[in-house]
């Protein structure tokens, strides 16, 4: 930690004091720019002026994704449109798209929060960074750009694909820094491997800043082992401005949130009470500081639990905990929560099977039963009716201590599982459809 | 020893029946054909003509399927033919995986042995030969 080593060493109370005076700013700014919160805040009888400790904002409504696809294109702005100079937006695959509007100011926080992944990694103007991101509306690409710039690092702007010459750039130019998602990164090492390159060796990485997926332990080194750097984990949403609302530190337990920009709350999706530290739950975010989009309580439907404690690594901003997936993903399964990333972490210590697979969800006698369909890896001896019986008990035994409850594993033919554009369909749930 | 085609199907209806169509299709001819079950899979092992050949096709068509080494004995086709050779394997404590017999026209029957252990199954070879069995090789069927 260097350039903003003030910041993310600030005393506790200090931290609270900066996050108090930027959540009465923010609900009050909120309140009286944007007519959405105007309503809303009046409808759940939150007055923003009320605002006296960090608890009340607990009071205040929360904001969901549909609320800001309903407000689409610019009714979430809360400024002059000529003071926006940037627009992002997520993808919509699921319906309308969400806008993040950025103001001079907001950009360069942005930046700063972005920037923090270098602080932690030790990295900075004497660093080459490759970014693989995708450049343009999606907010990966531009936030690690300006993070990056920021840091004084020398950025190569390369955006995603073409991975032949991702690696040869890797090569020549001796690239310290990798940005991109984890399973790209993962795409560029096995690559690299079956061009008969070996990135362990032939690259210059010293630190990998993976975000905008959830990834595994046992796929972080995977990653590490391959590529011969160390993987931080960045996490952020186009809904709250983007990657930079939490970064890991070398210590790799958890990712500081850049508090002073931040509130984080951690509730029970079911109920929507705030769950104390520790505990898992959905998380929901309130912007301190931004002025073109700010949110107040945005559910974010990722899963995660505050950690309680210090850091060794002396940064004295609250961490998250890796994200567990999310609640729309939540399976319960006789009452046991259980998360798709979960099962991933389990298929991954078995080598017989590849990574397709998927949980079915069905009712007997009144109880649930889940199955999950794995498919052999090709050099798996499928002679042996002994040997398939085995590799499903075992996987099964490894499920019951990973998970808590019982799920039944069913070797099936190749291509079996259901893919669309090359991601598996998880989770099929019958439950619903034959209950008689 | 002679190559067996052993291909894992899912236990619904119609699958067996893709599979031959497909081993059809690619022009091989079967000569026995053994299911292990069970209600949710299958395994079947196939002998047949160039299972090389149906492996690589069958892969091509999203099967999994492998090429396993079994060893093919020739004995009398009379009550005891199998009880006399299953005797010498016993006496030399040589474990069978499984095993199925097919019968051609003649005074003849083939049965295929699985036999887990490489080094075991040629100490069986030897030993069934010298009791006066005949071991076949792939150009004998």
């Amino acid at each position: 930690m260097s350039r903003q080593a003030d910041v993310l060493t600030m005393p506790r109370e200090k931290i609270e004091q900066v996050q108090l005076e930027g959540l009465r700013k923010t609900a009050v700014h909120c309140y009286e720019d944007i007519p959405f919160y105007h309503k809303s805040f009046d409808e759940a009888g939150f007055d923003p002026y009320s605002i006296k400790s960090l608890d009340d904002v607990r009071r205040a409504p929360f904001v969901t994704k549909q609320d800001l696809r309903d407000n689409y294109p610019y009714g979430l702005v809360g400024v002059d449109r000529k003071d926006v100079r940037e627009v992002h937006m997520s993808s919509g695959t699921t319906g309308v798209a969400t806008v993040a509007a950025y103001t001079e100011h907001d950009l360069k926080a942005w930046s700063e929060c972005f920037e923090r992944a270098f602080e932690f990694a030790g990295a900075g103007p004497e660093d080459v960074c490759q970014i693989c991101y995708g450049y343009g509306l999606f907010t990966g690409g531009l936030g690690a750009h300006y993070g990056s710039l920021q840091s004084g690092a020398t950025v190569i702007p390369i955006s995603a694909g073409n991975t032949e010459r991702q690696i040869r750039v890797l090569r020549e130019m001796g690239s310290t820094v990798l940005e991109c998602t984890p399973s790209y990164a993962m795409h560029i090492a096995d690559t690299a491997l079956a061009m008969g390159v070996d990135p362990a060796k032939e690259f210059h990485l010293k630190v990998g800043i993976h975000g905008a997926e959830a990834f595994s332990d046992n796929f972080r080194r995977e990653l590490e082992r391959k590529l011969n750097y160390k993987v931080l984990d960045i996490y952020g949403l186009t809904q709250t401005g983007g990657p930079g609302l939490a970064v890991e530190c070398l210590e790799q337990n958890g990712l500081h949130i850049a508090e002073d920009h931040f509130l984080c709350e951690v509730i029970d999706p079911a109920t929507g009470e705030v769950l104390p530290d520790g505990e898992w739950g959905e998380l929901v975010v309130t912007t301190l500081d931004r002025q073109a989009s700010p949110v107040v309580r945005y559910r974010t439907r990722d899963i995660t639990r505050i950690l309680p404690g210090e850091c060794a690594c002396g940064c004295t901003h609250r961490r998250i905990d890796r994200l567990q997936g999310r609640t729309d993903d939540m399976l319960i399964i006789r009452g046991v929560n259980v998360f798709p990333s979960q099962i991933e972490n389990v298929m991954k210590t078995f080598d017989e099977v590849s990574s397709w697979y998927q949980i079915e969800l069905t009712t007997k006698n009144y109880l649930d039963v889940a199955t999950l369909k794995v498919e052999a890896n090709p050099d798996f001896d499928i002679d042996s009716t002994g040997a398939i019986e085995e590799l499903q008990r075992r996987i099964q035994a490894a499920l019951k201590t990973a998970l808590s409850v019982g799920i039944r594993v069913r070797l099936v033919e190749p291509m079996s599982i259901q893919r669309s554009e090359g991601k598996a369909k998880r989770i099929v749930d019958l439950r619903g459809e034959n209950l008689k | 020893m002679i190559d067996q085609l052993t291909v894992f199907l899912e236990n619904s209806e119609g699958r067996l029946a893709k599979l031959c169509r497909a081993l059809a299709d690619a022009d091989i001819n079967m000569k026995a054909l053994t299911i292990a079950d069970t209600t949710e899979y299958g395994v079947v092992r196939i002998i047949c003509d160039d299972a090389e050949r149906a492996r690589d096709y069958l892969d091509q068509k999203g099967y999994r399927a492998m090429v396993t080494k079994v060893t093919a004995i020739e004995v009398p086709n009379r009550p005891g033919g199998l009880a006399d050779l299953l005797g010498v394997l016993d006496d030399l404590d040589i474990p069978v995986e499984y095993g199925y017999c097919f019968s051609t026209a003649g005074d003849r029957a083939v049965d295929i042995l699985k036999i887990r252990i490489a080094s075991e199954a040629s100490k069986a070879v030897f030993k069934l030969e010298e009791s006066g069995f005949r071991v076949l090789t792939q150009k004998d069927l």
